[in-house]
C-alpha cells in the first residue's frame, strides 16, 4: 500500500492517544457528508453538455465522492443547476427542490443559472436565486470542467464546517420562509 | 437550376388569373407576393404541381412591420424547397396587424403544426384551421405576443438589473 | 407534482376514466418529464399509456425559451454569434459558421480560400463531435455505459483544437465576418493530426462494440421507424432523413464554403429506425474524417486567414491599442455602425442534426430587422409522438435520444 497513490481524506482535528480518537462529533458528520455528496444534476441546456464532461473519464467528479449520481431528488444531496431556467422552469425547479432531503445544497452552476447570463429576457428567470436559496454560484458561459469541480469543493468546505445543527435554526428557517419553501 | 424563374411566374400566373402576383428576385431565392386568403391553395398547387413540385415546406415565420397601413403590418413567410430542382422560393403573404389571421397549411404539411403554433405564440397570428392553436414555447398564462414590435425584450418586472449600468437609459446619473 | 404538470381537466384524465380494456383493466397516464433524467434535456410527454404501451403522447417544450430571435433584433450582428453557440451547443461553431456566411452573403464578402477550408475542417469536427455525444448517449440509453466513457476523451481532444483556435470549448464563438480571429496555430495543425491518428481506431472500436452487438441490434431494429413520405412531410432534415433514405444533404445540394471540392458520400439507411439513425451517424462520422484529410491536402498554401474587409473585420488587437484609425474601426465594428444593405437572406447550413437556416431581414440599421432560425430539432420533435406510438415505454427514450433532440435548439 505504500507506493499507492492514493489520498485519503485527512481526519478532524482532535486528540490521538494510543487506540482512540477523540473528535467533535459535527467535524465527523462534516468529513462525511463533504466526501458523499451525491449530486442531482438539473442539466437544462449547454452547462449540463460540460457536466457529462466533468463526470466522464477525463475529469471524472467521482473523485470527490460524487460517484453516484442521484437522478432522484430523495436521495440526493447537492442539486446541481446547469443551464438557462426559463419563468416556465422556475416552478418545477423549486419544486425539485423542495423533494430533496435535508441537510441540501444547491450549486448554479454557469451564468444563466447564477444571474440569467446574457438572457436578459422577458423569458428567462434572472438567476435561480430567486426561486430557491443557492449556496455556491460558479462562473462561466459555460464554466470549464475544472470550475465546476472548483464549485464542488467550495461546497465541500462548506459542508465541512457546517453545524449539524444548522438546519433547526430560526436563521435557517428564516431563509427559507424568505423563499416560501416549507 | 433547371427550374427557371420565368417557368414559376408563368405557371403561377396561368393557374390564378385573378391573382396579380408581385415577383421580386431577393438574391438567390424568388420572392412572390401572395395575398392571404388565397395562401393554402397557392401552397397546395406549388406543392402537386408535376413541374413546380415544392414539395418541402422548409420554414414558416412571421414579421411584424408596426410602421406599415394596419392591413399590411404583419407578415407570415413561407420558405418552399424543391428538392428535384434544387430551387427554393418564398412566400409572402401580408395580414393585418390587428386582427391578423390567416389559413393554416398544417392539412398540406403537417410540420406547419408547430412553426405555426410559433408564430401564434410570437405574434398572435391566428391560424385558421389550425388543430391545436395554443402557445408553444411560453407559458400559457402569458398575455403579450413577446416577438411584436411594441413588446421590450427584457421583464420589466425584474429588479436585480439596473438600467443605468447597462446604457439603458438617456442619462447615466 | 401531478397538479402542476397535469391539469385536472386535461383530455386523457377523461380518457382515462371513460376507457376501460375488454378484459376491464385500466388505462394509465404517465408524466415522462420534463426533468426526467433519461431524456437528456427538458422535454415533457404525458403518455396515455395500456400498460407498457404508449397509446399517445402530448409533448410540452419551451422550458428553455430564451427568445434568442428578440434578442437578435436588439443586437449588434457581431453580437449574435454568441447567440448561435447557445443553440446547438454539441456543435457550435457549425452555427457560428452559418452565422458569418450568412453575413457573408448580406454584404458580399469573399472569403479566401484557405479560410474556407479552415472551416470546413472545424465544421466537420463539430460534426464528429456533435455524432459522438448523440450515438454514445444511445448507447448509454441502451445500457451500454462504457462506449459514452471511451468516445468522450475523444471530444475533449477537440474541445483542445478549439481552445487552441479560439479559446472556448464548448460555446465558442469562433470566427469573424470574412474569415478567422486569427490564424491557427501550429499546435492545432498538430493536435489535429493527432486526433486524425488517434480517433478512427477508437471510433472503429465504439462501431464494433454496436454494430453487431446483439443487445443493441434488439433493442434499435424496428424501434421508432418512419417513412421517408413521413419524414419529409414533418421536415426532417439532416441525419435522421437519410436515415429514412432519401440523400438530402445540404452540402450537396447547395454547397457552401467549398464543398464542392471534396468528395464524400451521404450515407444513407434505409428503414428510419432508430439503428439506421445510429449507423447514419456513424458513417457520417468517417465521412467527416475523410473531409478533414482532403481539406488539409488540398488547403492553399500562406497564411490567409480572412478577407480583406476592413469595414467589418476587427482590426488586430496590437493596432486597436496603439493606433487611432484602427480603435474607431473597432468601435464602429463592434458597435454595428457600419451600413449594411437592405435585404432579405436565408442562408442554409448542414448543422449536427439537419438544415439550419438563418433568414435574416435587414433594414439598415446596426441591428437585424428579424432574424429567424430554422431550427432543424424544433422541426423535427414535433414527429416524435407519431413515432412513439405504439412503442414501449423504453423504447420511447431509446427514440429521442437517437434524434438527438437539443433542448438549445428546440425551444430557441
Amino acid at each position: 500500500m505504500t507506493e499507492s497513490k492514493t489520498n485519503m481524506v485527512a481526519p478532524p482535528e482532535g486528540v490521538v492517544g494510543e487506540g482512540f480518537f477523540a473528535t467533535k462529533l459535527n467535524d465527523v458528520v462534516g468529513l462525511a457528508r463533504a466526501n458523499s455528496l451525491w449530486p442531482l444534476p438539473f442539466a437544462t441546456s449547454c452547462c449540463g453538455i460540460e457536466f457529462m464532461a466533468t463526470m466522464a473519464s477525463h475529469y471524472d467528479l467521482a473523485r470527490f465522492g460524487s460517484e453516484r449520481v442521484s437522478f432522484s431528488p430523495r436521495q440526493a444531496d447537492m442539486l446541481m443547476v446547469m443551464g438557462t431556467i426559463s419563468k416556465k422552469m422556475g416552478p418545477i425547479l423549486r419544486q425539485v427542490y423542495e423533494q430533496m432531503a435535508e441537510p441540501r445544497w444547491v450549486i448554479a452552476v454557469g451564468a444563466c443559472a447564477s444571474s440569467g447570463g446574457v438572457f436578459d429576457t422577458y423569458s428567462v428567470l434572472q438567476g435561480i436565486d430567486k426561486v430557491i436559496p443557492v449556496d455556491v454560484y460558479v462562473p462561466g458561459c459555460p464554466p470549464r470542467p475544472e470550475q465546476i469541480v472548483d464549485g464542488v469543493m467550495k461546497l465541500q468546505e462548506l459542508v465541512k464546517s457546517e453545524s449539524v445543527r444548522r438546519r433547526s435554526s430560526p436563521e435557517y428557517q428564516e431563509l427559507l420562509a424568505s423563499y416560501n419553501i416549507k | 437550376m433547371a427550374l427557371e424563374t420565368a417557368q414559376i411566374q408563368d405557371k403561377l400566373s396561368a393557374t390564378f388569373s385573378d391573382i396579380s402576383f408581385t415577383f421580386k428576385q431577393e438574391r438567390d431565392i424568388l420572392a412572390v407576393e401572395v395575398p392571404a386568403e388565397k395562401i393554402s391553395a397557392i401552397i397546395l398547387f406549388l406543392k402537386n404541381d408535376p413541374e413546380l413540385r415544392f414539395h418541402f415546406l422548409t420554414d414558416l415565420c412571421g414579421v411584424h412591420y408596426p410602421d406599415n397601413e394596419v392591413d399590411r403590418q404583419m407578415t407570415i413567410v413561407y420558405h418552399m424547397h424543391n428538392w428535384y430542382e434544387n430551387t427554393r422560393i418564398r412566400l409572402k403573404a401580408f395580414i393585418s396587424g390587428e386582427n391578423p389571421e390567416i389559413k393554416s397549411i398544417s392539412s398540406i404539411f403537417p410540420t406547419a403544426n408547430w412553426m405555426e403554433r410559433e408564430t401564434y405564440d410570437f405574434y398572435g397570428v391566428d391560424f385558421i384551421g389550425h388543430p391545436q392553436l395554443k402557445r408553444i414555447l411560453n407559458m400559457d398564462e402569458m398575455v403579450s405576443f413577446p416577438m411584436r414590435k411594441e413588446f421590450p425584450l427584457e421583464d420589466g418586472g425584474r429588479t436585480d438589473k439596473d438600467d443605468r449600468f447597462f446604457g439603458r437609459t438617456a442619462s447615466n446619473n | 407534482m401531478s397538479e402542476l404538470l397535469l391539469p385536472p381537466e386535461h383530455r386523457y384524465a377523461k380518457i382515462m376514466k371513460e376507457k376501460l380494456n375488454e378484459d376491464g383493466s385500466e388505462l394509465s397516464i404517465l408524466n415522462l418529464g420534463p426533468t426526467h433524467p433519461a431524456t437528456h434535456g427538458i422535454f415533457q410527454n404525458i403518455l396515455l399509456m395500456d400498460g407498457e404501451r404508449i397509446i399517445e403522447a402530448e409533448p410540452t417544450i419551451g422550458y428553455i425559451h430564451r427568445a434568442f430571435e428578440k434578442i437578435a433584433e436588439n443586437r449588434p450582428f457581431y453580437q449574435i454569434t454568441p447567440l448561435t453557440d447557445r443553440m446547438n451547443y454539441c456543435s457550435s461553431p457549425i452555427n457560428n459558421m452559418g452565422w458569418w456566411m450568412t453575413l457573408e452573403k448580406l454584404l458580399g464578402v469573399e472569403v479566401p480560400k484557405r479560410a474556407q477550408y479552415l472551416r470546413v475542417i472545424v465544421m466537420e469536427l463539430a460534426r464528429i463531435t456533435d455524432h459522438i455525444i448523440c450515438n454514445s448517449i444511445l448507447g448509454v440509453d441502451t445500457g451500454a455505459y462504457t462506449g459514452f466513457l471511451y468516445v468522450f476523451q475523444f471530444r475533449e481532444k477537440v474541445y483542445e483544437i478549439y481552445e487552441e483556435i479560439c479559446g472556448a470549448r464548448l460555446t465558442t464563438n469562433m470566427g469573424r465576418i470574412g474569415g478567422f480571429e486569427r490564424d491557427w496555430t501550429p499546435k492545432a495543425f498538430e493536435l489535429l493530426n493527432t486526433f486524425l491518428e488517434e480517433f478512427p481506431p477508437a471510433w472503429k472500436e465504439f462501431e464494433n462494440l454496436f454494430e453487431r452487438n446483439r443487445i443493441f441490434i434488439d433493442r434499435t431494429v424496428d424501434v421508432g421507424p418512419i417513412t421517408a413520405e413521413k419524414a419529409m412531410a414533418y421536415g426532417f432534415t439532416g441525419p435522421n432523413l437519410r436515415a429514412a433514405g432519401v440523400d438530402y444533404d445540404v452540402r450537396v445540394a447547395q454547397p457552401y464554403s467549398s464543398y464542392e471540392d471534396f468528395e464524400f458520400i451521404v450515407p444513407v439507411g434505409k428503414s428510419g429506425d432508430t439503428y439506421d439513425r445510429f449507423c447514419v451517424r456513424n458513417a457520417e462520422v468517417w465521412e467527416s474524417l475523410s473531409i478533414i484529410r482532403q481539406a488539409l491536402e488540398k488547403m492553399p498554401a500562406g497564411n490567409e486567414f480572412h478577407a480583406e474587409v476592413p469595414d467589418y473585420y476587427l482590426p488586430p488587437k496590437e493596432d486597436v491599442y496603439n493606433n487611432m484609425e484602427s480603435l474607431i474601426y473597432h468601435f464602429k465594428i463592434v458597435m454595428g455602425e457600419v451600413p449594411v444593405p437592405v435585404a432579405e437572406i436565408y442562408h442554409p447550413v448542414e448543422g449536427g442534426n439537419g438544415e439550419l437556416g438563418f433568414y435574416l431581414i435587414t433594414d439598415g440599421s446596426r441591428t437585424p430587422y428579424r432574424l429567424h432560425f430554422r431550427r432543424p430539432c424544433f422541426i423535427y420533435y414535433q414527429a416524435y409522438p407519431d413515432m412513439i406510438k405504439g412503442a414501449l415505454l423504453s423504447d420511447a427514450i431509446v427514440i429521442l435520444s437517437s434524434l438527438n433532440v437539443i433542448a438549445g435548439e428546440l425551444d430557441a
